[in-house]
């Protein structure tokens, strides 16, 4: 593989940059593989990045429905933290935050990891309380968080409306500096190549249309192109995981929710970090070309449509200008949807399944590009070595049947309240 | 813009409603041996389809009355509304 650098840029500018080597290949399915994945998001590719490097398992093909990084990779508001307050998150998340600090290096691919810092918003004295112990969780966990007084996010957001009067005044914030934003699809382009470089096959325009089990084992799958035999599949589909569950006749603790996030036209560097509104469904960050990148809650009802509806987009800005007034001149740039797998307790699900050989990884709700590393670290060492890794241990199925959820959010088995 | 058809209103905005999720589930019977598996599923299990979904809706800025709604996931179409203990025409 060619090793991207400056010389290469300099030397390839000499030939008009015309003879640059495919950053990943278009194969052909082979007849069988020692793993497949179903997905060839950020989480497939990176699961098949670790399956090569970690385990030695090269002989390994991704199909993709349609083209990599097509889905949520390419369609999250690319913002990476780990301001947990349960053991079993934070312990994820943050080994997921070291991952991200040398992926670039790790990958020689620019996923332009920006550790600007999240804030997230307090508006009265119960919300810095429960910040100042969410905080304190963090630390003891050895995650950065600092609190911060109404005087200091004067200086770090100016424009934000500091009045007093206003229906949520600002109390103060819980920073976790590390925290901060990667492109997406370079996150999802420098997996795949690196994947690709050590021998994983990456198959798009393959949908999977079933599976082949025997006596409780999967011995292959097959798809629109021809059948293919594995002993190991692993599931990173994300939203469509109900959709692949259903042709294992396996129910699942998952609803399929549209989420939405939406750009400003480009302005010049104004908002340094990530901040999330504490009183209502609103974050934005401004990305490196100057747009106002904003989200905020599902639309709340169930839905496989990789769009979104005017009355939620309406609702999260309203949050928005009442944190940020200014932003009231900004233009539209644009809005999309992609489809979370909302899990019920709010928490990822990295597990194996009931069918020898299928393993599932699903269940991220808002948060999956943040834990791409992680999760593909995790998950590839639950396929290769059959069973769970100490980091995901938590994240599994049984956890619906004897209680011990991981609901940070508390909200109970309704994914559509916020 | 979801134009919902209250079966007490008649067809009002989206924005006047509020979701309560899957209708199908059902709570099991008080009064009886109830397995493990019979709550577990009432409370975490859901069939998520792509396509036609029984679901819960509740007139909150309206007459607050909670009502069924039968609604494709994928194209928003919705194919029938009734009351709580009637069943869809469609």
């Amino acid at each position: 593989m060619q090793k991207y650098s400056v010389f290469s840029l300099v030397k390839n500018a000499f030939t008009n940059h015309e003879n640059w080597e495919v950053a990943w290949k278009d194969p052909e399915p082979k007849k069988e593989y020692d793993v497949i994945i179903v997905g060839g998001g950020g989480h497939g590719l990176a699961t098949a990045y670790y399956l090569a490097k970690e385990h030695g398992i090269t002989n390994v093909a991704i199909l993709e429905k349609g083209w990599i990084g097509g889905g949520n990779v390419g369609r999250n508001t690319t913002i990476l933290r780990s301001n947990y307050m349960f053991d079993s998150n934070a312990h994820f998340y943050e080994f997921g935050m070291k991952l991200w600090e040398t992926l670039s290096q790790e990958l020689n691919y620019n996923v332009m990891y920006s550790p600007r810092g999240i804030i997230n918003l307090a508006h009265s004295d119960a919300q810095m309380n429960a910040y100042a112990r969410r905080g304190n969780s963090m630390r003891l966990n050895g995650i950065d968080a600092i609190l911060l007084g109404r005087d200091d996010l004067k200086k770090m957001i100016p424009f934000a409306d500091f009045s007093e009067t206003c229906r949520f005044p600002i109390h103060g914030g819980l920073m976790q500096p590390r925290g901060g934003t990667a492109r997406h699809d370079a996150v999802a382009w420098g997996y795949a190549r690196q994947a690709d470089s050590m021998g994983v096959d990456i198959i798009q325009n393959c949908e999977v249309t079933g599976f082949d089990v025997n006596n409780g084992k999967i011995e292959g799958v097959q798809t629109s192109r021809g059948n293919i035999k594995t002993k190991k599949v692993g599931l990173c589909v994300a939203g469509s995981t109900t959709l692949l569950a259903d042709m294992l006749n396996m129910r699942l603790p998952i609803e399929a929710h549209v989420l939405q996030a939406c750009v400003s036209e480009p302005v010049k560097p104004l908002l340094h970090n990530v901040v999330t509104f504490g009183a209502g469904h609103f974050y934005c960050s401004q990305s490196d070309k100057g747009e106002m990148v904003m989200g905020g809650d599902l639309d709340g009802y169930n839905s496989y449509a990789q769009r979104g509806n005017m009355p939620m987009i309406q609702h999260v800005l309203t949050g928005g200008l009442a944190v940020f007034p200014n932003f009231s001149r900004l233009k539209m740039l644009r809005t999309w949807g992609g489809i979370m797998d909302m899990s019920m307790d709010g928490s990822p699900i990295i597990d194996k399944t009931h069918i020898e050989g299928v393993y599932l990884n699903c269940g991220w709700c808002y948060g999956g590009f943040k834990a791409t590393p992680s999760s593909g670290f995790v998950f590839a060492h639950t396929i290769a070595k059959d069973q769970v890794h100490e980091l995901n241990s938590d994240f599994n199925l049984e956890r619906f049947h004897t209680g011990k959820i991981i609901d940070e959010k508390g909200v109970g088995p309704k994914p559509w309240i916020g | 813009m979801l134009e919902i058809k209250c079966p007490y209103c008649g067809k009002r905005s989206q924005n006047e409603f509020s979701y309560g999720g899957d209708a199908t589930i059902k709570r099991p019977q008080l009064g009886e041996e109830i397995s493990t598996e019979d709550w577990d599923n009432f409370v975490y299990y859901r069939d998520n389809p792509r396509g036609k979904h029984s679901e819960l809706w509740h007139h909150v800025s309206g007459c607050r009355q909670w009502f069924k709604v039968s609604r494709d996931t994928a194209t928003h179409e919705i194919f029938d509304t009734c009351k709580m203990n009637e069943d869809f025409n469609v």
